[in-house]
């Protein structure tokens, strides 16, 4: 199990903001323990609906920010899609909840300084900033391009222009920056940059045609996925996406344990939703010879 | 000091709390959040003679009280199971269940088979609930004769030093038929109940939530027809250990279990929620039988069964404080006082 390197905690966060930023939700909670285990990708589980809730899956956020302020802070922005998220959003300050985290695989990090596009899309494009702050670190240059469907859903153009040496714009509907997809700018970035690896998160569209691109260019790829997950620890194994291992098997990995990083190029982005035939323990009876 | 010790067969369990089958994983996820040799046992996901994918996603969505899924027993197979899962397990002193499936009477053989020359299997847990391809596909929990056949063949090819423990199927019209069936053919014990066969529609997309269409059903949703079938059975068979399954949240959910005749319990669903479940739901139990004056937890398995107002302390609704003169029975032998000082 390719998992993170630290175990997670499970702890009582107590809310100590939560603010509109655009169309999502931001929610910085006091959570001690998981800002010292933190590392950038990871994410945190939420319990929602309160001690006898009867919404039982977690709601899994990308961490936004960590503090070691109050103990250790985290910060998560996510969108209100349905009863749980609604019931985020309706946290006040001081209000307690359950949180699971760190949880998941982190961005593996380069040792040298190199060259890196961030690409993000919506309230996903959350994990980049902590990244940016660790490769900033490490004297990467750091180009990012964000989009959203219109100038509401495009999440952190303010930190990207202060941490960035460059930041692209792009909405679908051309309210701020380009119109297009972030997908149409990021050939020409890595051009212009001479970029050395891209980091990617959002939506499957945008991940599968960034890693495309990517791979078309010969340029390692990390992205994490925004797959919907239940648990976050990897016990319910509904997270699955069709993923090639180290020997060219494809094995339905977890995105809350495997992932949610994985490697663009090994993730078979027009399989997903199926159990590809020659996956790992894929049904076989339609081979010959194996009907038992 | 509550004695919380559980039995079932020649299993005996410092405690009654396990996971169920499939929703405690390998035991290494729920390993980073607590110590898995506090379990009362872990129970596996359902090991199948091959390596299996499982159904494509999405596969599971979340319903009232409760989650709806359809993973298709994704797992790596016995061969995997033996050389990487159960060594983690065995390295950490924890009680392990495996849980057993396949698609053929042979398949769960040569399971419970390769399992019994294991170290570290403390007991074989048979999922009836899978489809039988010798059988048109008709789940084998449906039929008492199915599953009366399955626990024989298990019970054959596992060693009589293990424990074997048959998991009962509720969507049929009669469990006590089955579970009779299962125990006449050699089961130890039985655990009950499984998933219930349900289906969820999205209003937006207006198609099936789940990519395979229907699901299983299990949370807090399911517990009363859990907590019926346990009764039911306990009635017919006293003397079956039963391991009580089927939306356990806290400590008292699992008290319910027991007074309706469980011997354990088993933890699934609420897992999602709470990694660290277990644990919670134990300190629950103990507090919850000690609030009540009991001493040992054997003492009440079943207990509900028998005319009401003869055993134990009641908690009175209005005062939420035991009420000392109802102290009767096997509980009473302690002197009243030292119940009290809670």
């Amino acid at each position: 199990m390719t998992d993170s390197p630290v175990a997670p905690v499970q702890v009582p966060g107590t809310v100590l903001t939560i603010r509109r930023t655009g169309a999502y939700h931001t929610i910085t909670l006091m959570a001690p323990g998981i800002a010292e285990r933190f590392r950038p990708g990871q994410f945190a589980a939420l319990a929602v609906g309160g001690e006898q809730s009867s919404m039982l899956t977690r709601r899994c956020f990308f961490v936004r920010e960590v503090k070691p302020d109050y103990g250790g802070t985290v910060e998560i922005v996510f969108a209100v899609r349905g009863a749980g998220t609604r019931w985020l959003a309706a946290l006040r300050p001081r209000d307690i909840l359950d949180v699971a985290g760190p949880l998941g695989r982190p961005f593996p990090l380069p040792r040298h300084p190199v060259r890196c596009v961030l690409v993000g899309e919506g309230y996903s494009a959350a994990a980049l900033f902590p990244l940016a702050a660790v490769l900033r670190q490490r004297e990467c240059p750091l180009h990012f391009v964000l989009g959203g469907a219109d100038s509401d859903h495009v999440y952190g153009t303010r930190a990207a222009r202060r941490d960035g040496d460059s930041t692209s714009v792009v909405t679908e509907d051309g309210s701020l920056g380009h119109r297009g997809r972030p997908e149409d700018l990021v050939a020409a970035v890595i051009e212009e940059v001479g970029a050395d690896v891209v980091y990617a998160c959002g939506p499957t569209e945008t991940l599968r045609a960034v890693s495309r691109i990517a791979a078309g260019n010969d340029l390692p790829v990390q992205v994490a996925v925004e797959e919907p997950m239940s648990c976050g620890t990897g016990v319910c194994l509904a997270c699955v996406l069709p993923v090639i291992d180290d020997e060219g098997v494809t094995h339905m990995a977890r995105s809350c344990v495997e992932g949610p990083v994985f490697r663009g190029e090994r993730v078979r982005w027009d399989d997903l939703g199926t159990i590809p035939f020659d996956a790992y323990g894929a049904p076989r009876s339609l081979l010959p010879g194996n009907f038992s | 000091m509550t004695d919380l010790e559980a039995r079932i067969g020649g299993l005996t369990l410092p405690n009654p709390v396990m996971t169920a089958a499939g929703c405690g994983g390998t035991g290494r996820e729920l390993g980073r959040f607590f110590d898995v040799a506090r379990l009362g046992a872990l129970v596996t996901p359902s090991i199948t003679p091959q390596p299996r994918a499982g159904r494509p996603a999405p596969r599971l969505t979340e319903t009232p009280s409760g989650v709806l899924n359809a993973a298709g027993l994704q797992g790596p197979g016995i061969e995997a199971f033996l050389s990487r899962d159960l060594p983690w397990l065995a390295e950490r002193e924890a009680r392990v269940i495996v849980s057993i499936a396949g698609g053929s009477v042979g398949e769960y053989a040569e399971v419970a088979r390769l399992l019994g020359d294991a170290p570290g299997v403390a007991a074989v847990e048979v999922n009836t609930s899978c489809p039988n391809a010798e059988d048109r596909g008709s789940m084998f929990a449906a039929h008492p004769s199915a599953a009366a056949g399955l626990v024989r063949a298990v019970r054959a090819s596992t060693p009589r030093r293990l424990p074997v423990l048959a998991k009962l199927s509720a969507d049929v019209t009669d469990i006590v038929g089955v579970a009779m069936a299962c125990a006449d053919a050699g089961a130890d014990g039985l655990s009950m109940i499984n998933t219930l066969h349900g289906m969820a529609i999205d209003t937006t997309t207006l198609r099936p939530r789940l990519a395979g269409v229907t699901g299983e059903l299990s949370g807090p949703a399911i517990r009363p027809v859990a907590v019926r079938c346990v009764y039911q059975v306990h009635a017919a068979l006293p003397e079956v250990p039963i391991v009580g399954t089927g939306g356990i949240r806290t400590g008292l959910d699992a008290l319910e279990f027991v007074l309706a005749g469980a011997s354990a319990v088993a933890v699934g669903t609420v897992l999602l929620h709470d990694p660290s479940a277990c644990a919670r739901i134990l300190r629950e139990l103990e507090g919850a039988l000690k609030e009540r004056g009991i001493d040992r937890l054997a003492d009440v398995v079943g207990l509900a069964h028998k005319p009401a107002g003869t055993h134990f302390r009641r908690i009175d609704p209005n005062v939420g404080l035991a009420v000392a003169g109802d102290t009767v029975g096997a509980g009473g032998a302690e002197p009243i006082e030292q119940e009290t000082t809670q």
